[in-house]
């Protein structure tokens, strides 16, 4: 568990997470991006980009 | 053979999950790497990148790939896809361009660079036709115009607020497909799994929730495939074809591909299979410096 950035909301993350991942705050819907795993840190993940896709 | 794989990424989603899962289970040594927190020296590689027998492009932004992929090809570290690759599929007139020189069947496009000249090319398609821009992805900013009015609203807007490549205006006819398109997952024009993606809108793709479904590819999608494939230098690529009655019509290949929906919608373990390949290749290209040396 940690608490999301955006609302404060705690949010549950699995055990295989990976930097770089992005987690939804259940709560406010934010999209949240693992920069850190042990412990946890969850920052506001970047805006969609208008070259983004595959 | 145990690798050293560079995994490029500025997002980790599902689908890089599984290449991760699969890379770590067979014991290979990989090195994340952030683009974001990347420089990319002209002269020499950064001692990050030691010892990396491959890097596998997954980065989300069609620039950074571009870019990426041209400094590690400059390093001597393999890259997949490659730069040629990525070239051509990250802009769709390059995409069009190689399908229909390869004699890949692919829908009718023109390409203006003025709003005058836009509206001759849409008025010579008739309605309805499609407006898509030159870069971009997941369906986005993609116009199927109905009338003239929509599409004088639609070019004005594009050429008043877009960025420079708005107005590389991109016409294309409009299919009329049976409500579904096919994705192929393939390396090297090898196909890995196919699934048709259905929807009632006109645009199918899985990223806008069209419905997906595993598909079988009868022979001559099979051939188009591979076709499709050598017109963009290969790779590990998504193919899109739409079916026309008694053919098929090859609209797009994607250089860096999504296939977490594949994964779910067939048997097939994606992620082995690419991994299967990525060993392969890394296999190849230390087999080719050896030689070189």
């Amino acid at each position: 568990m940690t608490d999301c950035v955006e609302c404060g909301a705690e949010v549950s993350l699995h055990d295989d997470l990976e930097v770089g991942e992005i987690i939804d705050c259940t709560t406010c819907g934010a999209e949240l991006e693992v920069v850190d795993t042990e412990p946890p840190v969850l920052e506001r993940a970047p805006e969609l980009e208008e070259d983004w896709g595959e | 053979m145990t690798l050293q794989v560079g995994l490029l990424y500025s997002r980790i989603r599902k689908d890089e999950k599984l290449l991760l899962t699969e890379l770590r289970e067979r014991d290979h040594e990989v090195t994340k790497i952030d683009v974001r927190k990347q420089t990319f020296d002209i002269a020499a590689a950064p001692a990050a990148f030691d010892g990396l027998d491959i890097v596998v492009d997954r980065c989300l932004a069609t620039s950074r790939s571009l870019y990426a992929t041209q400094f590690f090809e400059t390093y001597g570290i393999p890259v997949v896809n490659s730069h040629e690759t990525a070239a051509i599929c990250a802009d769709k007139v390059q995409n069009s361009l190689a399908l229909e020189k390869a004699g890949v069947p692919t829908p009718a496009t023109k390409v203006a660079f003025t709003k005058e000249t836009a509206m001759d090319a849409i008025e010579e398609f008739g309605y309805p036709c499609v407006l898509k821009p030159v870069v971009g992805s997941w369906g986005r900013l993609m116009a199927k115009i109905d009338s003239e009015s929509a599409a004088e609203a639609i070019l004005e807007h594009k050429a008043t607020l877009g960025h420079y490549e708005h107005k590389v205006f991109y016409v294309q006819e409009f299919v009329e497909k049976p409500g579904r398109d096919i994705r192929v997952l393939a390396t090297d024009g090898e196909p890995i799994a196919a699934m048709v993606r259905s929807s009632d809108h006109w645009i199918t793709n899985a990223a806008k929730g069209a419905e997906t479904d595993a598909f079988d590819l009868d022979d001559e999608a099979l051939a188009l495939v591979r076709k499709a494939s050598d017109a963009v230098g290969g790779g590990l690529l998504g193919i899109d074809l739409m079916e026309t009655g008694d053919s098929y019509t090859v609209h797009e290949v994607n250089h860096t591909v999504e296939f977490k929906a594949l994964d779910d919608a067939v048997e097939t373990d994606i992620a082995a299979t690419v991994v299967d390949w990525l060993e392969g290749k890394a296999q190849a290209a230390a087999d080719e410096l050896e030689v070189t040396v």
